[in-house]
C-alpha cells in the first residue's frame, strides 16, 4: 500500500506582482478556476501520483475583524499557496515537480517576495507543517483509481444485463467476466497493478504515533479532568461574549466563488480566517486539531469522516505564528449541498474546530448551535472562502462513491471464491 | 389605502390568515381555470396605486369558496421599479435579488444550459424579465370576465409581457401521470416547537417558517428578510417581527414564489419509451412508471403503509403518499433515480437504526457501515417544495402519440413552488437532487424526466436511466432524449397583504 501525503507551499507575493500573478494563473485554466491538465506551465496531468492540486492566493478580506476585540488589524501580505495531495512522500512529489516543471514553477514563484532558487530547496523550505489532514481512503492511489475506473467501464459495457434465472447463474456470469478481463490483460489492456508493499518506515511511524499520542493523552487525562471545571467556565464565558461576525460576503466576491464552481462533480474549497485571540482558543484549537489528526490517521481511513462521505482530501494549516488558519478541501457535489450536508450531519464537528475561529456563529457547550444556525453559518463560511485560482483533480467525473464502488468491483473480480448471493451483489455493482 | 388594516398586531402564536395570500394555504383546486399575467411596470405611480387597492384573496377559509382569486407577486427588479429602496431589496435573499437567470453559475447549477439556456427563454431574462406576476384563478367559466377586468385595471401602470395560460387536466400531467400528490403539510396551528431537534422519522408536517417568512423554520430559526425601522412605516401598516419586536417585518406572512415554464415533449417521451420497450405496451408503461416512481394512476412503486380508514377526508391521498424508501434501499421497486425519489427522498435526519444511545452514537459518528450506505442523502425536511403548478396546452394521450396522430400546439407545466428559502429549497432540490448525475450514489444520470442530457465538462454522460434489479446488474436505458425544456422562469416575492400595501406606498 502506498500512503498518501500532502504539501502546502506558502510564500508571500512580491509587492506589485499580484495582478501579473493572477494573469499567469488564469492562463493555466481551461474553465474558470479549473486547471488545464496539459497547461504548459505546470502540466499536472503528467504527474501520475498527484490526486489534487491547487494554486491559490491567500488574500484575507476579514483581517479587520479582529478590531472587534479592540486589537489592531494585522498587516499580513498576500500569500501564494501551492497545495497538493499525492501518493507517496510529498517530498518526492515536489522533487519530481521541480525536476520536470522547473521553468513553469519558477515563472510562478518568481512572483513571490523571497523566491531565490534553486527551486526544490525553496519549495521544501516553504512547505508548511500541516496541523491536521484528512485522506478519504488511505492507500488508494491515482493509478488504482484510474485502472479501476477503466475496469468498471469495460465491465459495464460487457456485462449481460438480463436478470439471472437462478442465483447460481450469477457465478457463471462472474466467471465469464473474469475470463474476459484476463483475456484483455493478456492483450495488454485493463491493467490492474498490484499495490506495492507498505513502506516499513511508514508503518512503524503509524504505530509509534498511535502509541505516543495515546500515551500523552493518558498522562494528560488526570490533569485535564482536574482542570475541566475551570476550562468549562472559561469556555462558557468566551462563548457568551465572543463577538459573532457574520455579515453577508461582498456580492462580487461571492459571484467570483460561484463562477469557478460546478464544472465537475467535485469542487474545491479554500478558506482562511483568524484564530480568536487569547491562549484558551489557540490551545483548544491546537488540541482539537491534534485529535482530528489522530482520528483521521488511525480511525477515519476508510471512506468516511463521521457521517461525511464526500471529502477526498482536507487539511488545516496554521499560518503567521498560529494567528491564522487555512482550510482546504476537495468535496463531491455542489457547494450548497456540501454546506447543507455539513449542517445536517456534522455541525457538532464543525463547531468543535471552527468555533475557535474569529466571528463564528455563537455555539453552546462547544458543539450545539454554531453551524446549526444555518444562515449566519452560510454567510460566515462564504465570507471566509477564497477563490481558488487553479484547481486540479486527477480523475474528473468520479466521486468517492464511484471510487469505493470501483474498488469493490475489482475486489470481487480478484476474490477467489464467492457465494451465489455475493456474486449477485457483485453483479449489481456493475 | 382604504383596505389596509391600520394596527400593529402583537406577535403571538396565532397565524394571521387575513394577511397571507391564499396560495400558501390553498391550491385552488375548485378554481379549475387559471391565468398568470407577467407584467413590467410602465408607470410606477399607477403601479403603486394598483398595489394599494387591489383585492388579494387571503388564506382565510371562505364558505362558499370565492368565485375568483387573485394573487400578486413581485421580482426584485419589480421592487426596484416600484421605487423600493436598495437597502430593503438587499435584505431579501441573495437568490431573489440576483434572479433565476441572474448569472451563469446559477444557470449551471440549475441545469439551465443548452436548450434550457436563459438566452433562449420566452421570458425571465434580459428585457423579458417580469416585474410583477398576477395570478388569476376562477371557478369554471368565470376566468374570462376576471381576466378582462384585471387586464383593464393593469393597463395604465403595467405592460403585459406574457400570459401564461393553463388548462385543467383533472390533476393529470401531460405525460399521463396523476400529479401533485406529495406536498408538505404546514403547521398552521404552530404545534411544532420552534427548536432545533433531530427528527428520527420522515414526516410531512413542516414548520410554518419553511414556507412563510417571519416564523421559525425547521431549525427553529427565522429566515433573514427585510426588517424595517418602524419610523419608516409611518402608517404603521407592517406587523412587528417576532424575533426582533423593535422592527417592522416586511417579510412576515410573505414567501418566495418560483415560476418555471416547462415545455413537455409528450411525443418524444412516449415514442422514446416505445423504442426502449420494443413496442411492448406493458414494458413501455413499466419503464415510464419507473422513471416517475409512480404508476399512471399515482400509486407509488414502493408500497404505501396500510392506508388509514377510507372514511376520513384525505384518506385516498394518504394511500398514495404514506410511504418512504426504507424498504427499498437498492431501488429494485422504485429506482433510485426515479423522479419522485429524487425530488423527495423521504428520509429522516439520521439513517435508520436502533433506538438505543449506542446505535445513535454509532450512526452519528459514521461507524455503522450499513447506515452509511443509506446516508448519501439525508434530512429531506429542509428541502421541501410547496407546489402550486398548473398544466398548460392541449392534452395529448399516449394512444394519440403512438398512433402518430398529431395534436397541434405546445404543452407543459407552469411549475410553481413556494418556499421561504429559495437556495435551500428550490435550488437545492433542482441542483443537488434533480440535475445531479451522482444523486444517491449513482454514476451518470440526471433526472429521467427533467434532465437536460448535457454531458458534464469532463465529458461524462448524464442521459442514462438505471433500473436496479435484484437478480442482476441494473437495466440501463442510455441516450435519453430531452423531454422537458425550460422556456422561462423567475423568482418572485409573494408578500403578505400588509407588506403589499406597504410596498405600494412611496415611503418604502
Amino acid at each position: 500500500m502506498t500512503p498518501q501525503s500532502q504539501f502546502t507551499v506558502v510564500a508571500p507575493v512580491r509587492a506589485g506582482r499580484e495582478d501579473a500573478l493572477r494573469k499567469l494563473l488564469a492562463s493555466m485554466t481551461s474553465q474558470p478556476g479549473v486547471a488545464d491538465p496539459c497547461n504548459s506551465l505546470l502540466p499536472f496531468g503528467q504527474f501520475g501520483q498527484l490526486h489534487f492540486a491547487r494554486l491559490v492566493l491567500l488574500k484575507d478580506p476579514t483581517l479587520g475583524d479582529i478590531e472587534a476585540y479592540g486589537l489592531p488589524r494585522p498587516q499580513w501580505p498576500v500569500y501564494l499557496a501551492f497545495v497538493g495531495d499525492c501518493d507517496g512522500p510529498a517530498r518526492k512529489c515536489l522533487a519530481e515537480l521541480a525536476g520536470r516543471a522547473a521553468p513553469g514553477l519558477c515563472a510562478i514563484f518568481e512572483h513571490c517576495a523571497d523566491f531565490n532558487g534553486p527551486l526544490l530547496p525553496w519549495m521544501l523550505a516553504h512547505d508548511q507543517p500541516i496541523a491536521a489532514s484528512y485522506v478519504n481512503w488511505e492507500g488508494r492511489t491515482v493509478v488504482q483509481i484510474r485502472e479501476e475506473s477503466a475496469l468498471q467501464q469495460a465491465l459495464a459495457v460487457k456485462v449481460n444485463r438480463t436478470p439471472v434465472a437462478y442465483p447460481a447463474d450469477a457465478q457463471q456470469r462472474r466467471r465469464e467476466l473474469i475470463a474476459y478481463v484476463l483475456s484483455e490483460q493478456a492483450a495488454g489492456r485493463l491493467p490492474l497493478t498490484l499495490p506495492p508493499p507498505t513502506p516499513l518506515r511508514w508503518r512503524l511511524a503509524q504505530i509509534a504515533n498511535a502509541i505516543f499520542v495515546s500515551l500523552v493523552g493518558v498522562i494528560a487525562l488526570p490533569f485535564f479532568i482536574v482542570l475541566l471545571p475551570f476550562l468549562v467556565i472559561q469556555l462558557r464565558r468566551l462563548e457568551t461574549t465572543d463577538p459573532e461576525i457574520c455579515p453577508p460576503p461582498d456580492p462580487a466576491a461571492l459571484l467570483e466563488l460561484q463562477q469557478i464552481e460546478d464544472y465537475d462533480v467535485t469542487n474545491q474549497y479554500t478558506a482562511l480566517g483568524s484564530v480568536k485571540p487569547g491562549w484558551f482558543r489557540l490551545g483548544l484549537l491546537t488540541l482539537v486539531l491534534v485529535a482530528i489528526q489522530f482520528a483521521s490517521r488511525h480511525v477515519f481511513t476508510r471512506g468516511y469522516l463521521a457521517r461525511v462521505q464526500t471529502i477526498h482530501f482536507a487539511r488545516w494549516v496554521f499560518l503567521d505564528g498560529k494567528t491564522r488558519v487555512m482550510f482546504t478541501s476537495n468535496y463531491d457535489g455542489g457547494h450548497q449541498a456540501y454546506m447543507d450536508d455539513f449542517i445536517n450531519k456534522v455541525a457538532w464537528g464543525l463547531n468543535i474546530v471552527f468555533s475557535n475561529g474569529l466571528g463564528w456563529p455563537r455555539t453552546d457547550w462547544l458543539i450545539t448551535r454554531g453551524a446549526r444556525r444555518e444562515l449566519p453559518f452560510k454567510l460566515y463560511q462564504r465570507r471566509h472562502q477564497l477563490p481558488t485560482q487553479v484547481w486540479y483533480k486527477a480523475y474528473p467525473g468520479l466521486t468517492l462513491i464511484d471510487l469505493t464502488r470501483n474498488a469493490r468491483i475489482r475486489q470481487g473480480l480478484e476474490q477467489s471464491r464467492m457465494s451465489d448471493g455475493e456474486a449477485l451483489a457483485w453483479l449489481r455493482l456493475l | 389605502m382604504a383596505e389596509a388594516p391600520v394596527k400593529a398586531p402583537v406577535a403571538g402564536t396565532t397565524v394571521e390568515l387575513d394577511d397571507i395570500q391564499g396560495l400558501v394555504r390553498f391550491a385552488y383546486k375548485h378554481h379549475t381555470e387559471a391565468m398568470f399575467l407577467l407584467l413590467r411596470i410602465r408607470d410606477p405611480g399607477a403601479a403603486r396605486a394598483w398595489f394599494a387597492h387591489v383585492a388579494v384573496t387571503t388564506a382565510r377559509t371562505l364558505d362558499p369558496v370565492p368565485i375568483t382569486a387573485l394573487q400578486v407577486a413581485v421580482t426584485s427588479e419589480g421592487l426596484r421599479a416600484l421605487g423600493v429602496r436598495d437597502g430593503i431589496i438587499e435584505a431579501f435573499s441573495p437568490e431573489f435579488v440576483s434572479g433565476m437567470a441572474g448569472d451563469m453559475s446559477r444557470s449551471r447549477r440549475l441545469g439551465d444550459q443548452g436548450a434550457n439556456d436563459p438566452s433562449r427563454w420566452l421570458w425571465g431574462a434580459a428585457n423579458r424579465m417580469p416585474h410583477v406576476a398576477v395570478l388569476l384563478y376562477a371557478l369554471p367559466g368565470r376566468l374570462g370576465e376576471l381576466q378582462q377586468s384585471v387586464e383593464a385595471q393593469l393597463q395604465t401602470g403595467f405592460e403585459l409581457i406574457q400570459r401564461l395560460g393553463t388548462s385543467d387536466m383533472g390533476g393529470i400531467e401531460h405525460f399521463g401521470f396523476v400529479d401533485g400528490i406529495s406536498q408538505p403539510e404546514l403547521d398552521w396551528q404552530r404545534q411544532r416547537p420552534a427548536r432545533d431537534a433531530t427528527q428520527a422519522a420522515y414526516q410531512t408536517l413542516s414548520c410554518l417558517g419553511e414556507f412563510l417568512l417571519g416564523y421559525p423554520n425547521e431549525y427553529g430559526l427565522y429566515t433573514t428578510r427585510p426588517l424595517v425601522d418602524p419610523s419608516g412605516d409611518s402608517l404603521a401598516i407592517l406587523p412587528r417581527a417576532e424575533d426582533a419586536p423593535e422592527s417592522s417585518d416586511l417579510g412576515r406572512n410573505g414567501t418566495y414564489l418560483v415560476i418555471r415554464q416547462l415545455r413537455q415533449d409528450v411525443y418524444m417521451f412516449w415514442q422514446a419509451l416505445d423504442r426502449y420497450a420494443g413496442g411492448a405496451a406493458s414494458t413501455r408503461e413499466h419503464l415510464a412508471s419507473a422513471m416517475v416512481g409512480r404508476r399512471l394512476n399515482g400509486a407509488p412503486l414502493v408500497k404505501a403503509e396500510a392506508p388509514s380508514p377510507a372514511s376520513g377526508p384525505g384518506a385516498p391521498q394518504a394511500a398514495l403518499n404514506d410511504f418512504n424508501y426504507l424498504s427499498d434501499p437498492l431501488g429494485t421497486c422504485c429506482p433510485l433515480g426515479a423522479h419522485i425519489r429524487r425530488s423527495n427522498p423521504r428520509n429522516a435526519d439520521l439513517p435508520p437504526g436502533g433506538a438505543g444511545i449506542v446505535s445513535l452514537l454509532m450512526r452519528t459518528l459514521g461507524f455503522n457501515a450499513g447506515a452509511r450506505e443509506l446516508d448519501f442523502v439525508a434530512s429531506t425536511r429542509f428541502h421541501r417544495l410547496l407546489r402550486r403548478g398548473r398544466e398548460y396546452g392541449v392534452a395529448v394521450t399516449p394512444a394519440q402519440v403512438l398512433a402518430g396522430q398529431p395534436v397541434p400546439g405546445e404543452r407543459g407545466l407552469q411549475f410553481i413552488c413556494l418556499g421561504a428559502n429559495i437556495q435551500r429549497q428550490f435550488e437545492f432540490v433542482q441542483s443537488a437532487w434533480i440535475m445531479n448525475a451522482k444523486f444517491d450514489g449513482m454514476r451518470d444520470e440526471a433526472d429521467p424526466l427533467l434532465g437536460n442530457r448535457l454531458p458534464t465538462a469532463a465529458g461524462m454522460s448524464t442521459d442514462c436511466f438505471s433500473l436496479p434489479q435484484f437478480n442482476g446488474p441494473h437495466e440501463r436505458l442510455t441516450g435519453l432524449p430531452q423531454f422537458v425544456t425550460v422556456l422561462g422562469g423567475a423568482y418572485f416575492f409573494l408578500p403578505g397583504i400588509r407588506a403589499l400595501r406597504f410596498l405600494s406606498g412611496a415611503h418604502a
